[in-house]
C-alpha cells in the first residue's frame, strides 16, 4: 500500500483515494514531430524495477493531479511535487540519489 | 425530477434515521453550492463569507456556524451551505456578485444527500473511519476539519461540526447505499473501540 501526500489539497491518503496516471514527464508531440519522436511519445514506456516518476490523481480527493517518485519494489514514496513542472525538483532526486546511489530513470539520475 | 420541483424539496430518504451504537441520520434539506475559482480573488472570498457570515476556512478546513458553513473543497473550490429557507435568495446575491467570468458557482442543494453521524466522540470517529480510508483521531481530524474521500465505493466528503458529530455529504444518487453502509458501520455489536 502507497501513502500519498496530495501536494493540491495537503492530505495524506492512501493508495485507493488515487488513481494513478501512468508515467510522469512525457514530452507530448504535435503533428510537426517527425515519426520516430511522435512514436517514442505515443508508446515507449519504462517499466522500471525500483525509482519510478508517476503522475497520479487525487481522485477521490480534490481532483488534482500531481507527480509522485517512489521504488516500484520497496513501494517506499520519496515525494510528491506539483504537476506543472517537467522536472522533478532537485531537493526531492537529492533525496533519492542518498538513497538509491547511481539511480537512473530516463535522462534523469 | 418530481420531488425537488414540487413547493417543498424531498430529502433523498425522507430524513431516514438509524440508531445504532451511534445515532445515523439524514439531514434536513439545506442550500448548497459550489464557487469555484481562484480562492483568494477578493469577490469569491466576499461571495462565500457574506452570505455564511463566517470567516474564510483554511485548506482542509470548514468554517461553521450552525447550517451555514464555508468549507474548502480543492486549491479552487469552495462548497457554501445555507439553511434551505435561504435559498433563493443566495441564488440572486451569488448571480449578482460572481460576475468574473473566471468565478463560477453551481446550486447543488438537490445533487447532494447529507448525513450525520452523532453519539459519544470515539464511537462517531470509528464509525466514520470504518468506511473511509482516513485517520479520524481527534489529533488527525479536529473540530472544524473537512477532508474529502471515499465511502467504500462512493466519493463522500466529512467534516467535525463539534465534537461527537460528524457530517457527511456524498451525491444523492447513492444515497441508499451511503445510508445502509453508515447503518451497517453503526450495527450494535460491532464496537471495535479504535479510539475509545
Amino acid at each position: 500500500m502507497l501513502l500519498l501526500d496530495c501536494p493540491c489539497c495537503g492530505q495524506r491518503g492512501e493508495e485507493t483515494e488515487f488513481h494513478c496516471g501512468g508515467e510522469a514527464h512525457i514530452t507530448r508531440e504535435g503533428p510537426s514531430s517527425d515519426d520516430a519522436a511522435f512514436e517514442h511519445y505515443m508508446f515507449e514506456r519504462v517499466n522500471p524495477r525500483g525509482v519510478h516518476f508517476e503522475r497520479w490523481r487525487h481522485v477521490a480527493g480534490c481532483g488534482k493531479w500531481f507527480h509522485a517518485a517512489r521504488d516500484t519494489v520497496t513501494l517506499e514514496v520519496w515525494g510528491t511535487y506539483p504537476a506543472q513542472t517537467s522536472r522533478p525538483p532537485e531537493e526531492l532526486l537529492e533525496k533519492i540519489r542518498a538513497a538509491r546511489p547511481g539511480f537512473k530513470w530516463r535522462d534523469i539520475a | 425530477m418530481s420531488d425537488l420541483t414540487g413547493p417543498a424539496p424531498v430529502t433523498a430518504l425522507g430524513g431516514a434515521a438509524f440508531e445504532g451504537y451511534v445515532r445515523v441520520a439524514e439531514e434536513p434539506q439545506r442550500a448548497m453550492f459550489t464557487l469555484r475559482g481562484d480562492l483568494s480573488a477578493t469577490a469569491m472570498k466576499n461571495a462565500a463569507t457574506g452570505l455564511a457570515g463566517v470567516d474564510m476556512p483554511g485548506q482542509g478546513q470548514a468554517a461553521l456556524n450552525a447550517e451555514r458553513m464555508v468549507a474548502w473543497m480543492s486549491p479552487d473550490e469552495l462548497l457554501l451551505t445555507l439553511p434551505w429557507a435561504e435559498h433563493d435568495k443566495a441564488c440572486a446575491q451569488l448571480d449578482a456578485t460572481l460576475g468574473d467570468p473566471m468565478l463560477n458557482w453551481g446550486d447543488v442543494s438537490q445533487a447532494r444527500a447529507h448525513f450525520s453521524l452523532s453519539g459519544p466522540d470515539g464511537a462517531v470517529r470509528e464509525v466514520a473511519a470504518k468506511l473511509a480510508p482516513v485517520d479520524f483521531s481527534p489529533a488527525a481530524f479536529p473540530q472544524g476539519s473537512f477532508r474529502r474521500s471515499r465511502m467504500n465505493q462512493v466519493a463522500a466528503a466529512f467534516w467535525c461540526p463539534a465534537p461527537g458529530r460528524i457530517e457527511v455529504i456524498c451525491f444523492r444518487s447513492v444515497a441508499d447505499y451511503a445510508f445502509r453502509l453508515l447503518s451497517d458501520a453503526a450495527r450494535p455489536g460491532s464496537e471495535v473501540g479504535l479510539y475509545a
